[in-house]
């Protein structure tokens, strides 16, 4: 069994949200480098421009690309064969989550729901991280980290449709969520569809979608296919950079399929702005 | 044909009477943030009769809760935040003399047409580029409502801060001007 300290945990978390918030990974930046050469709307492309700007000023200056630095999100694969020691590894992640937002200068934008006041008095800055936890073979603890912006999550949607509703049914679907969000989720965006499993299935999927490398190719055939499909429906709908029109609304789409219970079939769409800050790391 | 203008706050009906939706305005002067939180605060006080922590006359609002400035900074990355979560209270505001406001996203009918009755525009700036507009604030202060962390109301002071307005005061959208430009149907 091999061991990994606490320590060394919450020190990993720490300098990955740091390094997150105000580096823009690569897959990011080439996709929205490559919108800025296709955009036909002058308006659009002169925003494009700008945020590629950002990116730069962010990056050489140590500075958060936005100022919603999100809710941190994980997804971590702990290996059968290996434990931590000095503390539970939720723990370590949460610590880590606390030290990189508050060390980093970075906005805590976790509030109580009704009081909509922060409850970093309480449980710490920017806590509790939302981790989703998955156990695997191999002695190795992979961390995938994300920080998920407001504004695209407040777009999101899930619903369980009928079987009959099939592949046009969730095209329709992912169109009217897209279209209706508009200017908001802050395009050129990355559409997360979870498809299958049960209704909280189908949501964590179209989340961790969203944590695939933009540009990436989907494993099954089939998914590859449609997520064309439906990308080239999006970019038809003319929302373009931050709503201003043009022809680059979506960088992408990631379907994550599950098989599912025969009388349903759930879908769920989740929105990443064009600031996709994600990244991952194996201990 | 989107024209570029240079204004400094407070705003004058003249200001906003030139305007047009997809013009750029590089904006100089005072402007105060608030968010949702703040916003609720502000009409209380006017349902109160009582006096706003600012001036509503001629003033510019930018939805915006900053990141924490690093040391020796005014302060941190400062994009903004979605519009329509202030839709609610925006007109009531406007009737009262706001002039201005700066977000991302769509309004709702009520803010547009207070917009027209009350000659008040919405620019909007460019979201995720929280880097680049924080650099444009050269001082910011705490006015009001320090508990609420970044949905505090500040006192803002912008050089050249770059906006495109949006909705203007004649009732005309560029979100649907440019959507409709674009959309394949």
């Amino acid at each position: 069994m091999r061991e990994i300290a606490y320590e060394e945990i919450v020190k990993n978390v720490r300098d990955i949200i740091v390094y997150s918030a105000s580096h823009l990974p690569e897959d990011a930046l080439d996709a929205m480098k490559k919108a800025y050469e296709n955009e036909k709307s002058p308006v659009s492309k002169e925003v494009l421009k700008q945020l590629l700007e950002n990116a730069q000023i962010a990056s050489s200056e140590a500075r958060p690309l936005c100022q919603d630095t999100g809710l941190a999100v994980f997804f971590v694969k702990v290996g059968a064969d290996v434990r931590v020691v000095g503390g539970l590894l939720k723990d370590a992640i949460n610590e880590g989550t606390e030290k990189g937002y508050r060390e980093g200068y970075l906005r805590a934008s976790t509030c109580e729901p009704f009081s909509r006041l922060n409850l970093k008095d309480t449980v710490g800055y920017n806590l509790p991280a939302i981790i989703h936890f998955d156990i695997v073979e191999g002695d190795k603890i992979e961390i995938e980290y994300a920080a998920k912006g407001g504004g695209s999550e407040n777009v999101s949607r899930a619903r369980v449709f009928p079987p009959a509703a099939g592949k046009a049914g969730i095209i329709e679907y992912v169109k009217e969520c897209i279209s209706d969000a508009g200017p908001n989720p802050c395009p050129p965006l990355t559409v997360g569809v979870g498809i299958g499993g049960t209704f909280e299935k189908a949501v964590i999927s179209s989340k961790h979608a969203l944590f695939r490398d933009i540009g990436s190719v989907n494993e099954d055939p089939e998914m590859a296919e449609l997520e064309g499909v439906i990308l080239k429906e999006l970019n038809k709908l003319g929302i373009g950079t931050m709503g201003m029109g043009g022809t680059e609304t979506v960088l992408a789409v990631h379907i994550e399929a599950n098989p599912c219970h025969i009388a349903s079939l759930p879908v769920s769409v989740n929105v990443q702005c064009h600031s996709s800050r994600h990244t991952h790391i194996t201990i | 044909m989107s024209k570029t203008y240079n204004l400094t706050t407070p705003l004058s009906d003249e200001d906003v009477a030139k305007l047009e939706s997809g013009d750029i305005v590089y904006l100089n002067g005072i402007i105060y943030t608030a968010r949702d939180a703040a916003h609720k605060r502000l009409v209380d006080l006017l349902d109160e009769g009582k006096e706003l922590p600012f001036d509503l006359k001629g003033a510019i609002i930018y939805f915006v809760g900053p990141t924490p400035p690093k040391p020796g900074d005014p302060i941190g990355s400062a994009g903004p935040t979605t519009s329509y979560r202030m839709d609610s209270y925006s007109p009531r505001l406007i009737a009262e003399g706001l002039k201005g406001m700066i977000g991302k996203g769509k309004r709702s009918q009520e803010v547009k047409d207070a917009c027209v009755k009350y000659k008040a525009v919405y620019f909007g700036a460019t979201g995720g580029a929280g880097a680049l507009l924080g650099k444009q604030i050269k001082s910011a202060e705490v006015i009001a409502y320090e508990e609420l962390g970044p949905e505090a109301v500040r006192k803002l002071e912008v050089v050249d801060f770059p906006v495109t307005v949006v909705n203007d005061a004649y009732g005309r959208d560029l979100y649907q001007i440019g959507r409709e430009q674009y959309e394949v149907k």
